[in-house]
């Protein structure tokens, strides 16, 4: 390989004098002193969310509190790390017996996800989201593997546009009634 | 069925020309040229009803001129196709010499896209919490057949959910898309009528008769004739999403019909039991007490741990002590299974031959009970003619064992080594069996296990591989569908390394592979057959060498004594 050498540029005289180009690099230190900070003190100031930020999947519940997931297992399926663990079970409370399915258990495993947020966009039901938590850690393995109370608590309650399993009820109800169905 | 070339006739499909049988109908005809033509009322074993309307296609003939009977023709020299104007229901119209079938024609394609609209008007579409979804034809021909989008915004018609129509099958009125499938499996199949229709137009729902159940034994499958998801069973009910399951043919021990299965697993865990198809053995039905047989797998009572009196050991261990036994026995008394493999019972025949005992007797335990003159047969060994044609018995009358009580007690006898049989069953109680040296083979615990000098695991049908020869002297193979217990080796496994142990000749490893090699040189009926040569829907065996036998069953489907 061909070797080039390069020779340093003789110093100007204004710069040969060593106060200026001082005064010049003091300048930019005493605008940045005097500028707003562009940084954040984390963990005392936390950072404003985005609208559509993928953070932690959750589970979700309508506003009348009724759990949303019905343990159908396309995000289980859809998951490509295989984070998600669902045991589906049968509902006996009477008041949602009409919803028939919802998960024993939901298992996900935050040291697989990878916020890609396709269980979010798979979900028939609109109950598992993708929200704000962008910080998940614990001290042991088993901590981190969120279970369906977890999931919950994290979640939270989210408007519903289509209330469907309600409108569902009050169908059967009219027709046991007698109804025009 | 024997289809003698010379009376096939030619029909078209979509231009492609196949040859079948006078009466085969044109979904079969479609089938058997690779073309799907969907459908939901029809199956293949039940009546055709036609009421669906979902197999329409377009159909015409070869134009014949009435009044000269001559044969049109067009100016290309071939005879002209007469299309019907109207489309006509694939099901209930049978091939004709040169009928032609159109599928994929735009009147064909309106048919089914209407069909389709009218049967999705009054569907609740909870495809989420329905265990059908993924095997429902509703969502798969909606996806190939439909329109893809709704015009409907009326409310949908409300009827009953979640209804107990038996024991074991659960109805959803709203689903059901009154095809009668299940009604006619009820009357033509089970003979016993407890669906029909009730109510009209939109409000027409399937309902049990009054004062009847579905409670027989075969009603489960009502649930994998359903083509949606009206009809479920309450066992899978929310148990797994069927895409998941891993499907592995396997073959029902309950009796020796030897109905052909499917095993449903998911990592390691077995879900459920649907029939297979078999035209010589079960048709596609099958009994619900053979679907919950897996249970067996994780029964309370399975043992899964070798043990020396009383204490565990490992396997090599277990097999060095049943070798040491039995190469110090004097007499020997060997319960056979019934229940094993065809390979299990011919490494036991080598494993007999290599034991130096004076006094060797092998008993095959009968397992005898009432047929249901249908897919149950009266005798529930699987194996019973397994036994025969390896040479294991000699007869099946001299292989009962009464005379083996006498002979403990005369003391001409001094092990036992049963597998997969109580010792009960032959009356040997706790005094008999703690004078013997008693070596107890078994998937499970019984009464009598707890008096055994070594308990040795085996592995259910389900976590093992090979072959049973059923009631028609069928040779017919089941998979691997599950792993064993941790540290369990398989049946096969273990009677060869005690054969090697024992320094008996048998085959040259445990692999199904070579136990058929060593067989097919062995047993004349067995010739020329091996393992992976076994076809999915079984191989007829000559049996005539054991035509005195004196075989339990009675006539059932497909079988006459």
């Amino acid at each position: 390989m061909a070797i080039k050498v390069l020779h340093r540029k003789p110093l100007t005289l204004a710069e040969r004098t060593y106060i200026l180009p001082i005064l010049s690099g003091l300048r930019i230190t005493l605008r940045n002193m005097i500028k707003a900070p562009v940084t954040l003190e984390y963990p005392e100031e936390k950072p404003a969310i985005p609208k559509g930020y993928r953070g932690v999947p959750t589970l979700v519940k309508d506003p009348n509190g009724r759990e949303k997931c019905v343990s159908c297992q396309l995000c289980e399926f859809v998951c490509p790390p295989k984070a998600i663990r669902i045991t589906p079970g049968e509902i006996v409370d009477p008041a949602n017996a009409h919803v028939e399915k919802a998960p024993k258990d939901f298992e996900l495993n935050m040291l697989r996800c990878i916020y890609c947020g396709l269980c979010e966009e798979v979900c028939p039901e609109q109950a598992i989201v993708l929200q704000d938590i962008y910080s998940m850690n614990s001290e042991t393995r088993e901590e981190i593997v969120l279970h369906k109370d977890k999931l919950y608590e994290l979640g939270g309650t989210l408007p519903d546009a289509h209330f469907k399993w309600d409108k569902k009820k009050k169908a059967a109800d009219e027709a046991a009634h007698g109804g025009h169905h | 069925m024997a289809e003698s070339a010379d009376k096939l006739i030619s029909v078209f499909v979509d231009g492609i020309e196949v040859k079948v049988s006078p009466g085969t109908n044109m979904i079969e005809a479609a089938h058997k040229a690779g073309v799907e033509v969907p459908h939901y009322c029809y199956h293949s074993h039940l009546s055709v009803a036609g009421n669906c309307r979902m197999c329409l296609v377009e159909m015409g003939t070869p134009g014949v001129d009435r009044n000269t009977r001559q044969p049109i023709l067009g100016p290309d020299g071939k005879q002209v196709i007469q299309w019907m104007p109207k489309p006509t229901i694939a099901c209930a119209t049978n091939a004709t010499p040169g009928l032609h079938i159109r599928t994929t024609s735009k009147i064909v394609k309106d048919c089914r896209e209407g069909i389709m609209e009218f049967l999705l008007v009054n569907h609740p579409l909870d495809c989420p919490i329905c265990d059908q979804a993924g095997e429902c034809h509703l969502q798969e021909y909606a996806t190939d057949y439909g329109r893809g989008y709704s015009r409907y915004v009326e409310d949908k018609n409300v009827k009953p959910k979640r209804t107990m129509i038996g024991p074991r099958v659960i109805l959803d009125n709203e689903r059901c898309i009154l095809c009668g499938r299940c009604v006619r499996f009820c009357k033509e199949i089970a003979k016993d009528e407890v669906l029909g229709f009730t109510e009209r137009g939109s409000h027409s729902t399937i309902a049990c008769f009054p004062g009847k159940t579905l409670d027989n034994n075969y009603s489960l499958n009502v649930v994998d004739l359903c083509p949606v998801g009206a009809l479920t069973s309450t066992d899978f009910r929310f148990k797994m999403r069927v895409w998941f399951l891993k499907e592995t043919p396997s073959i029902c021990t309950e009796s020796s019909t030897g109905v052909n299965t499917t095993v449903w697993s998911r990592e390691g865990v077995i879900y459920r039991i649907t029939p297979r198809r078999n035209d010589a053995v079960n048709d596609t039905w099958m009994s619900d007490s053979g679907r919950v047989l897996y249970k067996q797998v994780a029964a309370e009572n399975r043992s899964t741990a070798y043990a020396i009196e009383g204490r565990p050991v490992q396997a090599a261990e277990a097999v060095a002590a049943l070798a040491d036994t039995l190469s110090k026995a004097k007499g020997v008394a060997f319960l056979a299974s019934g229940k094993s493999s065809v390979e299990e019972m011919y490494l036991l025949k080598k494993l007999v031959a290599a034991v130096p005992a004076g006094t060797k007797a092998v008993h095959l335990v009968p397992h005898v009970d009432k047929g249901d003159d249908f897919l149950i047969s009266a005798d529930r060994n699987p194996n019973t003619r397994g036994a025969l044609l390896t040479g294991l018995v000699k007869g099946l009358e001299s292989a009962k064992c009464e005379s083996l009580l006498p002979m403990v007690q005369e003391g001409s006898i001094d092990t036992l080594v049963s597998l997969n049989e109580c010792a009960g069953v032959c009356g040997l109680g706790r005094e008999e069996l703690k004078k013997l040296q008693y070596v107890y083979l078994g998937t499970h615990y019984c009464e009598t296990s707890q008096y055994a000098n070594i308990e040795v695991p085996l592995l259910t049908v389900f976590e093992k591989d090979g072959s049973f020869v059923n009631q028609q002297f069928r040779l017919q193979k089941f998979s691997q569908a599950v792993p064993g217990p941790e540290g369990v080796m398989s049946d096969r496994a273990f009677i060869f390394a005690t054969l090697a142990k024992l320094g008996g000749k048998g085959p040259r490893n445990a692999s199904a592979e070579a136990v058929w090699e060593s067989m097919a040189a062995d047993i004349p009926q067995f010739a020329g057959i091996s393992f992976a040569s076994i076809p999915a829907e079984g191989r007829p065996i000559d049996g005539s060498a054991f035509a005195s036998q004196p075989f339990a069953e009675g006539k059932n489907l497909h079988f006459s004594a």
